[in-house]
Formats: structure tokens, sequence, C-alpha cells
């Protein structure tokens, strides 16, 4: 057939429609009117989905790798620490100066304690370090080189002249510190403060800045009055800014807070991943967290393990109840459906909260328990507050999840098959086993991957009954979005929740195989 | 007689007219955000129902978001959207919101009423005033409640922190909030070391270790609760024998709810909360929000919200204000945190301090109690 019409093609040209046009160009235009018309009418499905639920979760996993704050905040300080050789001592003048102008500018636009928090998830004291030197930078003694420029020549003192200087391009290129300094304050006068800066007085760490361009290149160019600057600065009294930022605290004076800002200076970070699986991002490589610290493996760990727990608990009670429902006449099975679906109707927190009232030491069933004689009066059970409480309430809460696919899939199941089975000389277990129960496989699957998924994220349920051995990594998830406010950690740690769940269902494909779970 | 009409006509107009634009520069709506439950009940009950009187067109919106006010407000910052007029915060989270830019600096003597004798907000206020941008409400404390019926006790009570980790005279499960804070500290000053230097002893690596071999003792003897409301319900049903808790949560046990409970109130540590104006806010809903705010911070109000909750008013000037509770009708000022008689040791919050080291310690105390 397709010979016959490739030897008219080449014969006669290609096939024609009706209009006139070729056939083969006809149909892909009537396709893709089809696929467009298909592609529209899931368009706002689709576009509702990327935004409210793609986007959301990218830009949450980019702010586990993201840290642009640290060279955002302490631009000048990240450059200028890549000159520091000698990571046993302090850095030189050089990087005090920096950071001096980058405390200064980050102060004034109050951003200078988030930067402080960020370094803290990294090393413990660096958050007030920063809160301090904040206010601190302001109260330098720097205003001695304003005074002394001053003094040379009143017009330093105009902020009018510092703006006709600072155009001049070879002046610039003369200057680099000053310029920069210069512009960070030009930016911060009329962003932070709404000034105009042809009107404010420049601020002593301009002045400091023009002090250390003349001190250390000196100056050749045209003006005058920054040649007479240059000559004079020799004499001038200096200030050391390291002793200056030692005065604020003597942690300034510690190489070991330079490195953190060192090692965390690029605008990626593996650091929140590596935090995320007990280990730490050092200047010497990548090391094991030390032992009191690490708690996100034995989370991970408890979590996979009690949602597996918890899914075969469900299999468990789940199969039997689908079975009835499958099997009994219509009218009862709705009633009973019924029963299954009422805890959908109630919320989360009131079935948790009843959980608590049954399950502890002086709970119903403890009481039960003491009066029938099981348990002693002294020795009550611990059910709640523990793994235990944990996996009997999060069984519970979604047996039904487990209930309604295993249902769905039973009811296809003609009766015939077992009865067939039973006339041939099965038992009712060989019937059973051989027969019906590989038919119900697929509903299993789905039931499982839901439960499992659903309860690998669950976070009200162990946070109430968990007591201390039975919460889950979603806890600490939560405690850091809201808590301590470690975005970025937050984000590691979800991110290899996610991958885990990938990981495991691209598992069941290959052993079960996908097309082997059913709804219905 | 014309005249006099055209006259008080004109006045009449130019009255409403300023009116009007006074009226026009602020937002008639309000959205304030709070803890929920009695605290929040004691706001709405002290300020803002008395202040909807005064302003009959102003409509008043409740957010119960105060637990995660630091996190939204900074996804709202981030989003340039900022849906929050007056954020009521613990301390230690308006200094964090304060140092991120957040929440907003303001002069508190001219955006508050001074005291009715004439003392400015700021001399009122005292140190309370923790940080710029923080205007203090109450003063709270975290603190112990025991139950009075233990037989195992023989009769005996505990009046000393460290009873709490005294298994053998006072056998039973105890309860401890599932963080470092106060735990950390009430382990210390068990441990033998002064009050003045707990904070010197956390910081160093032996004195930590001191505060959780002294927790270990009685770490599996205990429920580790996270919302506040958990060990006032263990107390009623017996599931636990001493607890820790808000001191007004364990008031409402004890006076509302009539249960065998009792204050521990030593080493009781004080905390404190208050309001925060996001930082951004639109003029229109700024004024509104000082208008209400001059008038929910002032001495009586303050003094008015005692009585329905055992709170202590955060103004020196209040104090004597504080009366009955209002549907009990006992007097209030023996179950404040601050009543000389409850306050013979007290321990302060640090809150310096444990910016520094939360992160650091509570990765420890979680990692401990995972074990």
């Amino acid at each position: 057939m397709t010979d016959a019409a490739a030897q008219t093609e080449a014969k006669s040209g290609p096939v024609l429609a009706a209009d006139g046009r070729p056939l083969k160009a006809s149909l892909r235009r009537a396709l893709r009117a089809q696929k467009m018309r298909a592609l529209l009418l899931i368009a706002p499905l689709l576009l509702f989905i990327m935004i409210t639920f793609i986007l959301p979760i990218a830009d949450m996993l980019f702010r586990s790798v993201e840290n642009q704050i640290v060279s955002e905040t302490l631009p000048r300080t990240v450059v200028a620490l890549e000159d520091w050789e000698d990571h046993d001592q302090p850095p030189s003048e050089d990087v005090y100066a920096a950071l001096y102008y980058d405390l200064f500018e980050a102060a004034e636009f109050r951003i200078h304690s988030r930067v402080g928090s960020r370094l803290n998830y990294e090393m413990t004291g660096v958050s007030s370090l920063f809160r301090q030197s904040g206010r601190g930078v302001g109260r330098f003694d720097t205003d001695i080189y304003t005074d002394q420029f001053a003094e040379l020549d009143a017009d330093w003192a105009d902020p009018r002249v510092w703006a006709t200087l600072m155009e001049d391009e070879s002046v610039r290129a003369a200057l680099p510190e000053t310029a920069s300094a210069y512009d960070g304050w030009v930016n911060v006068t009329i962003e932070a403060n709404e000034d105009d800066p042809l009107e404010e007085d420049v601020e002593d760490y301009v002045y400091t800045a023009l002090y250390r361009d003349l001190a250390a290149r000196g100056y050749d160019g045209s003006s005058a009055m920054l040649s007479e600057a240059a000559e004079a600065v020799g004499a001038f009294e200096t200030v050391s800014l390291r002793e200056q930022f030692a005065e604020i605290d003597e942690d300034w004076l510690d190489p070991a807070v330079f490195e953190t800002i060192w090692v965390y200076s690029p605008n990626y970070t593996a650091g929140y991943f590596l935090t995320a699986v007990d280990l730490q991002l050092t200047a010497d490589g990548i090391e094991p967290q030390s032992e009191d610290l690490r708690v996100y493996l034995t989370l991970f760990k408890r979590t996979m393990f009690m949602s597996l727990v918890i899914m075969g608990s469900c299999v468990l009670l789940g199969y039997p109840i689908a079975f009835l429902l499958a099997n009994l006449p219509m009218r009862i099975s709705n009633i009973l459906l019924i029963l299954v679906l009422l805890p959908f109707w109630t919320s989360l927190l009131v079935r948790t909260s009843a959980w608590k009232v049954l399950l502890q030491q002086q709970g119903v069933i403890n009481d039960i328990l003491v009066w029938i004689g099981l348990v002693a009066d002294n020795d009550r059970l611990a059910l709640i507050n523990n793994q235990t409480g944990t996996i009997i309430a999060m069984t519970h809460i979604l047996l039904p999840f487990m209930i309604l696919p295993l249902y769905s899939v039973m009811q296809t199941i003609p009766p015939s098959y077992v009865r067939a089975a039973k006339s041939l000389g099965a038992t009712d277990w060989t019937a059973f086993w051989r027969v019906y129960f590989p038919q119900s496989v697929p509903g299993i699957g789905a039931g499982c991957i839901l439960v499992f998924i659903l309860a690998i994220g669950y976070y009200i349920t162990p946070e109430l009954v968990g007591g201390r051995t039975g919460t889950f990594i979603s806890n600490r998830i939560a405690y850091h979005i809201s808590t301590s406010l470690n975005w970025g950690l937050a984000a590691a740690l979800g991110s290899i929740l996610l991958i885990l769940v990938l990981a495991l269902y691209w598992a069941y494909d290959r052993i079960v195989g996908i097309d082997n779970v059913k709804l219905g | 007689m014309k005249l006099k009409s055209a006259l008080m006509l004109t006045t009449g107009m130019a009255m409403s007219a300023t009116m009007a634009s006074a009226e026009a520069h602020m937002a008639d709506s309000l959205t304030l955000v709070s803890w929920g439950g009695a605290y929040q009940a004691s706001q709405v009950a002290a300020y803002a129902e008395p202040y909807m009187e005064n302003n009959p067109g102003v409509e008043i919106v409740w957010d119960e978001s105060s637990n995660e006010a630091v996190a939204r407000l900074r996804a709202m910052n981030e989003a340039g959207n900022i849906t929050w007029d007056l954020v009521d915060v613990v301390a230690s989270d308006a200094i964090r919101l304060c140092d991120e830019g957040l929440a907003m600096e303001i002069d508190h003597d001219e955006v508050l009423a001074p005291a009715p004798d004439g003392t400015p907000a700021s001399e009122d206020f005292g140190d309370l005033i923790v940080s710029d941008c923080f205007i203090p409400q109450i003063v709270y404390s975290t603190t112990f409640g025991y139950r009075t019926d233990v037989e195992e006790w023989n009769g005996r009570t505990p009046d000393d922190i460290c009873d709490v980790f005294d298994l053998e005279a006072f056998p039973g499960q105890r309860s401890l909030e599932r963080r470092p804070i106060n735990n950390m500290e009430w382990a210390l000053l068990c441990s033998g070391v002064a009050e003045e230097d707990v904070y010197d002893m956390l910081e160093t690596e032996e004195g930590i270790q001191m505060a959780f071999d002294k927790l270990e003792t009685i770490r599996d003897e205990t429920v580790w609760w996270s919302a506040g409301a958990d060990t006032p319900q263990l107390l009623a049903d017996g599931e636990v024998v001493i607890g820790s808790t808000y001191n007004g949560r364990l008031f409402s046990v004890i006076e509302e709810q009539d249960q065998p409970v009792a204050m521990l109130w030593d080493a009781q540590v004080y905390d404190l909360d208050g309001w925060i104006i996001p930082e951004g806010l639109p003029e229109d809903r700024l004024a509104r929000v000082l208008d209400f705010l001059y008038f929910a911070t002032d001495t009586q109000r303050l003094g008015d919200q005692a009585a329905y909750i055992s709170y202590g008013p955060a103004r020196a000037s209040s104090a004597p204000l504080v009366g009955d509770h209002a549907e009990l009708g006992i007097a209030m000022a023996p179950h404040m945190p601050t009543d000389p008689a409850n306050a013979e040791r007290t321990f302060l919050y640090n809150y310096e301090w444990w910016a520094d080291y939360r992160d650091d310690l509570d990765a420890r105390f979680q990692a401990w109690l995972s074990q």
C-alpha cells in the first residue's frame, strides 16, 4: 500500500486535496489546528499549575544553593579576601578597610544583620558581631581624616567639590578605592536616606578611602587640590581600622570569622546540601559534621522507616476492609463506605487530638487495659509521644487512601473467576491467593504509593503525637522555614526529600511497573 | 435669623470638610496579627472593642499568625506586598525583624501616649523597650505548674526549680518545651552554676555538656511539648505531674478550670510581648495604625487588659490599675509574674545571647533529643 502510494507520487507528483494543496500539508495543518485547540483547552490549567506550583517549587529549590547575600552585601570584602594568604593570621588592613566601607553601607540599608544571620548558620556568634558592628562603624575614629582634609583645604568639606572631582575619569582611575566608596555613599544617600548627595556632608569613610588611596599610591594627575593633599597625607595622623574593629569586638581579630566569610563568599554554595546530610563545608574541604550536631540523616532514615511501617499497616488493615466492601451487597457496602469516608470530613487536628485522649497514659485505652487487668496501674503503656503514637495516628489518618483504590480495583474483579477456580477444585485459600489476590495487586500498588508519599511529607501529626522519637524530617523543615529562618537549609532538606520520593517511584516502576497501578 | 442660619451652615460645612480630610488620610480597616486564644481575646476586649466604639467606621480584622510572623513578614517583604498593619510578636522576634529591616523604627515618645502624670512613654516603658521597633504590651513568664494531688510525693510540694530534676522526691512525668531556650538555663542553675554565670557557662563546651547531662537525667521521663496548650492539658489529665508553660495558661487551668494544680514561680523566665509595625506601609494605613496604637498602648488600656489575662502590663503607670478578673472577680495582682511574692527569683531571657547561639544549640538539642 505504501509502496503503491509512493509509486503514484513518484509518477504524478504529490497527492492533492480537494482545494488543490498537497494532501500531506493539508493533513498536517488539520492536525496542528487540532493540537492547538487541545493545548488551548488545557492552557488555563497548565498556566495555573505553572504559576502556583511549579514556579514556587523551582524557586524554593533554587534557594538551596543560592548564596548571593554575602557577595552582594560585602562586595569589597569578598574581593579583598582573595589576597589573604596566611589563614592563621587576621587579614591585612586592606580587608578591614573594605569591610568598613561595606558594613557602613549595609548598615545604612539595614541589611547588615541579614548577612550576619546567614553566616551565623555556619559560625556561632557572627550574628551579634555584625549587629554590633553595624552600629559601631558609624562611631569609628575616622573623623580625624575628615577634619585633617578640611583643615588642609576647606573645599574638601564641600559635597559639590566632591561631585565635580568624582566626575573626572582620570581622578577615578587614580583613586579607585575613593571612587568606589564615593559611589557607594551616593547610592546610600539617595536610596536609603532619600537625601541629595550635593547637599549632604560626605561620610568619614569616603575620606578614609581618600587617605588610603593617596597614602598608598600618591597622585600625579592634574588636580591641584589632590596634588596638595597627596603631599600632605604623609604627615596625617592615622587610625588603624583593624584596631577600630577590635574595639567593637575582639572577635574581629579571629581569623575564623574571615575564614567563614571567605568560604561562603561564592554566589552558589553546596553548604546547605552538605549540612542537610550531616557534613560541613570548611576551608579544608568537606568534613563530617561534629558528632553532637548530626541529626538530619537520623531523621531521614526515621522518616523512611516509619513511612514504610505506616504503609505496611495500612495494607494489613485496609485490605480486609476493602475486600468486605467489594463483596457485600451494594446497599450495605455503601453505608460502610460512608464510615470509611467519615474521617475525611473531620479536621485533621481534631482526629489527632482525639488520639491523644485515647492513647495517653491516663487515657481511654490504658484505663481499659488496667481495668481488664492486662496492665498494672503503675506500669501503664506509653502509646503516645513516641514512635508508636505517630504510627497509630498516621495509620488511621491515611487508611482511606489505601482502602479507596483497593476497593475500586476489587470491584472490577469478576466473581466468576474465583467461582471457576473453586469449581475446578481449589480450596478457599488457593482460590483467593492464586486467583483473586494477583488481580488486586494494582490496587495495593496505587494505595501504597499514595500512602507512602503522603506519609513522608506529614508534619502536623508527628509534631503533636511524635514526642522526641517520633518526629519526621518535615518537622525540621518547618522549623527552619518558620523559626530559624534558614530557608536555604529548609530548601535543601526539601529537595533531598523530593529526590528520595522520585528515586523510590523510579525503583517501584522498575520492580513492579507503573502500568501495574490502578485507581479503578 | 437668616444670617445666623447661613453662618451655622458655613461653619458646619467647614467642620465636615476638615473632618472629611482628616478621615481621608486614614484607612478604615486594620489588620492586626496576634496569637489567638485567651490572649487575643484579652486584646479584643481591652483595645479593639473600645477603639471601634470610638471609631464606628473602622473595621478590625484579626489574623492568628504571630507564631510564624517573622517568616511571613520576610516573605511579604520579598513579594513587596505587606498585608498586615500591626503585628504582635515576642521581643526576640521583634529584635530580629528590626535588625532585618522588616519592622519600622519608631520614636516612642512621639508615637505613644505619655503616662497620665506626664511621664514620657519611653520612661514609662523603661527597659522593656528592647528594640527601636518594639512597643511592649505585656510581661509574661515561662514557669512551672505542678499537680497538688500526687500521692507519691507524701505531702511535699516542689518550691525550688531543681525539684523538677529530682525524680526521687518528686517522681512522675514532666513536660518541657522541645527547644533549648529556658531548659538549658534551668539545667545549669540546678547543676550548681550561679545565676549570673549561666550564659558564660553556656558558651563553653563544658557548660553545654553539664546542661545536657542534667537534662539527660529526666529525658525519658519527660513529654517534650511544642504548643503552649500542651502542658495545661497534660497537667489537667494527670498525664504529667509537673510541667513548664506560659503563666497565663497555668492561671486558666488553676482558676478558670479549677484543676488541682499550683504554680512553681521559682526561676521563672521573663519574656515580653508587644507590637511592631511592618516596614513599608502606605501612608493612609500607617496613619490608622498610629492612631490605633496611641490608643491601645495608653496606661488605661494596658491596665484594662490585666482584667482578662494574668500577664503584667508593660507600663509602670498601669500597675496600680490592675484590678479584678472580669468574670471571676478575683484580684489579679497576686497572679502577675511581676508580683513581688512571685518574683523572688527570676531569670531574664537574654535575647542577644540567644540570637547568636540559637542555631547551634538548637541543632545540638534536637540531635540530643533524637538519640
